[in-house]
């Protein structure tokens, strides 16, 4: 915080007993120099100063009067980042240094047992030197595995078993065998006196580097939410008694008037109440463009202020900006699980006990059926069972990619809720878009004027302004807006008189005014000769022709068109190719429907279609076996929206229902439905990678470590080996879904 | 033989244990104890609360391992991180009767609210 600006700040006091103490407190922080005033809360023991002075030298004041004082700090979401990372790197370290200690001593008791000597007990020896062994073995599991066996003791009281008992249980029994070996040799035959600590050493060690790749890995898919949280400013500019105050953002509060400068970001959420700049919105929306902003528009916290300054009141602030439930939302999802992910947790949850069955029937087997010496293929089989055996990369199969793929779908603006939805959208088959809004910008404009018997359209506009501002209907704004935007102003019109489905008429000076479709005209015996076909020429444009007539005779053609947004054609191209069948649904006439259909490149359409009736087309749509998913604004589409498998609100800019829809599109273009769509197919691709990877891991690991192959092949799998491939499983897993960072939704 | 005979024994103890043993005498909590996040479990691990009153229940993470940082409640669609050594509070809606696990990603914490 810059200290030579005043800043606002918040102490807790403690051993402020009575209220008087109120008055002695206050006067030593005033005294301090610096401080301009200071303002204590004796219900919760906290004073607010405002002032140039440090926090150390206001608590030394309060210290200096009897009390003690600490400076309340906002933990933001940042914060709980950091503390995180934190203590994720200082876990890393201590991982490290578990698996240097058990590799030092693991590997040379590999090295001697490969290429030096044999690692079996015969002679007194013999048994005192691996007997020292054993102990700097015991040593390094209650050093380097000691969370193991915690962990595995802990759980097994709970009637609960979970990696840590494997790993436990396998290190365990190689450990206890070596020592029975050594302490009495005599009760094993001669070739079974084989000592493993080794084994225990190095599945101690690779486990522990295994896990801690993991962290470093896990830490990466958290990336995105970590993006979106550095998009918070920590202080905000606040003019308060006229005063310019740089204060603690959790500080701020709603109607405060927010000072931002060019190239700082928007603190909180508010309405620009002076000035005017660009603001870069990329970061939330995935828009690239910046977006103008003047008096009366909206700024939401995190985005970028380019070009001027601005002054905006807060309108939402703290836990309720657009970016702390976005941060909240994707958060949630994150750590949702789509359904995909159950049958791995059914298994998970039987899978330990029923790896300890197998391995218990494995040395079963082997030890009476197997070669001599059968205790030690026994030992060795169960204990390598145990090891290769991995509930957590069945575990994190699913739950990573999420983490993953919403993190990356929340970079590109789009916010998906949980894990169904993301599952579900990767397997639509039919997508309901409504036109208004959707395809089209929502904002009809005037786009022609034919003039017929009359040659001024500045006359044109004022009758057909002055008729239509006693109209609701929408494309009556379109009219008066234009000739607003002309200077033109609206004739007066009389005695006026909506014609439902047809038009409106009115009186001007004694004179009847007309404005409608063609069936009005008719109606009204207007004749418009060949006018009738310009006006179709119009409709197959995607244009809305309406005839204005006065005084029984024709006197334009004016057409009101909502553009088709620029990238809608492109972006339903894209739907198209990845085998999705597209249908628009709308409210218009046939023909201006089936023209803008036409022109975006759509076959299916619904024209004349009232808004409740839209949630039985996408009925009808899931009665045909289709999946589908409905994309509207989320106001008059929610029941809609609702009904579809996936429901999509697509938002222009920030402005968006974030709570009504399976899935938010933050930008107003549909090509943030075809990311969506293209991220979550990425996302359950790579689960299913995972699932496989994990299940195949597991079944072909577990009958290998058994010893299936020996019997015809003499192969059986070192308990090291096995350690290493656990220890690697679920890193591989952590990898793979990593891999969906890289993850591009076609280039736009 | 004995060997054989003490597998099968270690077997039947496995599945009793983990798959068929039921708590007879109820260790569950109240909602307003402490729940510990350590060393592999959730401490304690039943924690009775009122059915149709909504509860906090605080979490107190001292593990540093991955998975302990969050805890999962499936059924109610809520999803917490747990700060390391800070407690974390999560705020339950008023759940009807019955009851509702609770753990961390890989499962490897279990622990259940029974609401009665």
């Amino acid at each position: 915080m810059n200290q030579t600006k005043n800043s606002l700040m918040q102490l807790n006091i403690l051993g402020a007993g009575c209220a008087s103490c109120v008055g002695k407190i206050e006067k030593a922080i005033n005294s301090v120099e610096g401080v301009d005033s200071a303002e204590m809360n004796f219900a919760d023991r906290t004073v607010l100063v405002n002032g140039k002075a440090s926090a150390e030298l206001i608590i030394k004041a309060v210290e200096s009067a009897g009390y003690n004082a600490s400076q309340i700090k906002a933990e933001s979401a940042e914060d709980v980042m950091n503390e995180k990372e934190q203590a994720d790197l200082q876990h890393y370290k201590s991982l490290l240094r578990h698996t240097i200690i058990a590799l030092s001593v693991g590997i040379p008791l590999m090295i001697y047992g490969l290429f030096i000597g044999e690692m079996t007990v015969s002679t007194l020896l013999e048994q005192v030197v691996w007997g020292l062994v054993g102990v700097v073995t015991l040593a390094i599991m209650l050093i380097s595995g000691r969370h193991f066996y915690i962990g595995a003791w802990k759980s097994f009281l709970n009637h609960n078993a979970n990696m840590d008992t494997l790993i436990a249980l396998g290190t365990g029994t190689a450990w206890v065998y070596s020592m029975l070996i050594v302490a009495f040799p005599q009760l094993f035959p001669e070739m079974a006196r084989h000592v493993y600590f080794e084994a225990t050493a190095m599945i101690i060690g690779l486990i522990n580097l295994g896990l801690a790749l993991e962290v470093k890995a896990r830490g990466k898919t958290s990336e995105a939410i970590k993006r979106l949280i550095g998009l918070q400013a920590k202080t905000a500019r606040v003019i308060r008694d006229g005063k310019d105050l740089d204060i603690d953002i959790a500080h701020v509060l709603l109607n405060d008037h927010v000072k931002v400068r060019p190239g700082e970001k928007i603190p909180v959420d508010g309405v620009v109440i002076e000035g005017n700049s660009t603001i870069d919105e990329s970061m939330l929306t995935g828009e690239p463009m910046p977006v103008e902003k003047v008096i009366g528009d909206d700024v939401v916290t995190g985005t970028l202020n380019k070009s001027g300054s601005i002054i905006f009141k807060a309108t939402r602030v703290g836990k309720d900006t657009a970016l702390a439930r976005i941060i909240s939302m994707v958060k949630r999802a994150q750590n949702s699980k789509p359904p995909i992910g159950r049958l791995a947790d059914v298994i998970a949850a039987y899978f330990v006990p029923a790896i300890m069955i197998i391995a218990t029937v494995s040395a079963m087997v082997w030890f009476n059926f197997g070669p001599e010496p059968s205790s030690v293929f026994a030992i060795v089989s169960a204990t390598t069972v145990l090891i290769i055996a991995c509930p957590c990369a069945l575990g994190l199969a699913t739950p990573m990619s999420v983490m993953v793929g919403v993190g990356k779908a929340a970079e590109s603006g789009v916010l998906i809720r949980n894990g169904e939805a993301l599952q579900t959208a990767s397997k639509i088959t039919a997508m309901v878009l409504d036109k208004t809004g959707t395809i089209t910008e929502g904002k009809p404009q005037v786009t022609d004027i034919i003039l017929v018997n009359t040659d001024s359209e500045e006359q044109v506009l004022a009758l057909s302004a002055g008729i239509e501002s006693h109209s609701e209907h929408p494309l009556a704004q379109a009219i008066v807006e234009s000739a607003n935007d002309r200077g033109i102003e609206a004739i007066n019109t009389e005695h006026f008189n909506a014609i439902s489905g047809k038009g409106v008429e009115a009186e001007v000076d004694g004179q009847i005014l007309l404005f409608g479709n063609l069936k009005l005209m008719q109606d009204k015996n207007i004749d418009i000769g060949f006018n009738e076909a310009k006006a179709q020429v119009l409709a197959e444009n995607a244009k809305t022709p309406m005839y204005l007539a006065l005084a029984g005779q024709l006197l334009a053609i004016i057409a009101v068109s909502d553009p088709i947004k620029p990238d809608s054609i492109e972006a339903i191209a894209r739907l198209k190719r990845s085998g999705i069948k597209v249908i628009m649904l709308t409210g218009d006439n046939k023909a201006t429907a089936a023209a803008v259909a036409k022109k975006v490149g759509i076959d299916d359409f619904f024209a004349e279609v009232m808004p409740e009736d839209k949630a039985n087309k996408v009925a009808e749509l899931q009665q045909q076996n289709e999946v589908v998913g409905m994309t509207g604004d989320g106001i008059n589409d929610a029941p809609a929206l609702a009904l579809a498998d996936v429901g999509f609100a697509i938002g222009t800019g920030t402005d968006v229902a974030i709570e009504s829809a399976d899935i938010t599109l933050m930008r107003g273009s549909l090509h943030g439905l075809a990311d969506a769509i293209a991220i979550s197919k990425a996302t359950l691709r790579n689960i299913k990678q995972n699932l496989f990877g994990a299940f195949i891991y597991n079944v072909a690991g577990i009958p290998l470590a058994a010893g299936v192959l020996f019997p015809v092949f003499g192969i059986l799998l070192n308990p090291v080996i096995a350690g290493a491939a656990m220890a690697f499983s679920s890193l591989t897993v952590v990898s793979n879904a990593n891999r969906l960072r890289l993850f591009k939704a076609k280039e736009h | 033989m004995l060997i054989n005979l003490l597998c099968i024994a270690l077997i039947g103890f496995i599945i009793w244990w983990f798959w068929l043993y039921k708590p007879t005498k109820d260790s569950s909590v109240d909602a307003s104890t402490l729940i510990l996040v350590k060393d592999g479990v959730y401490t304690p691990a039943r924690i009775k609360i009122s059915a149709n009153t909504p509860t906090e229940i605080t979490f107190l993470r001292q593990d540093k391992s991955g998975c302990s940082a969050t805890v999962l409640l499936p059924d109610l669609e809520i999803s917490q991180d747990l700060a390391l050594d800070k407690p974390t509070t999560i705020s339950l809606p008023a759940l009807e009767k019955g009851e509702y696990p609770f753990h961390c990603q890989m499962q490897m914490y279990k622990g259940v609210l029974i609401v009665e």
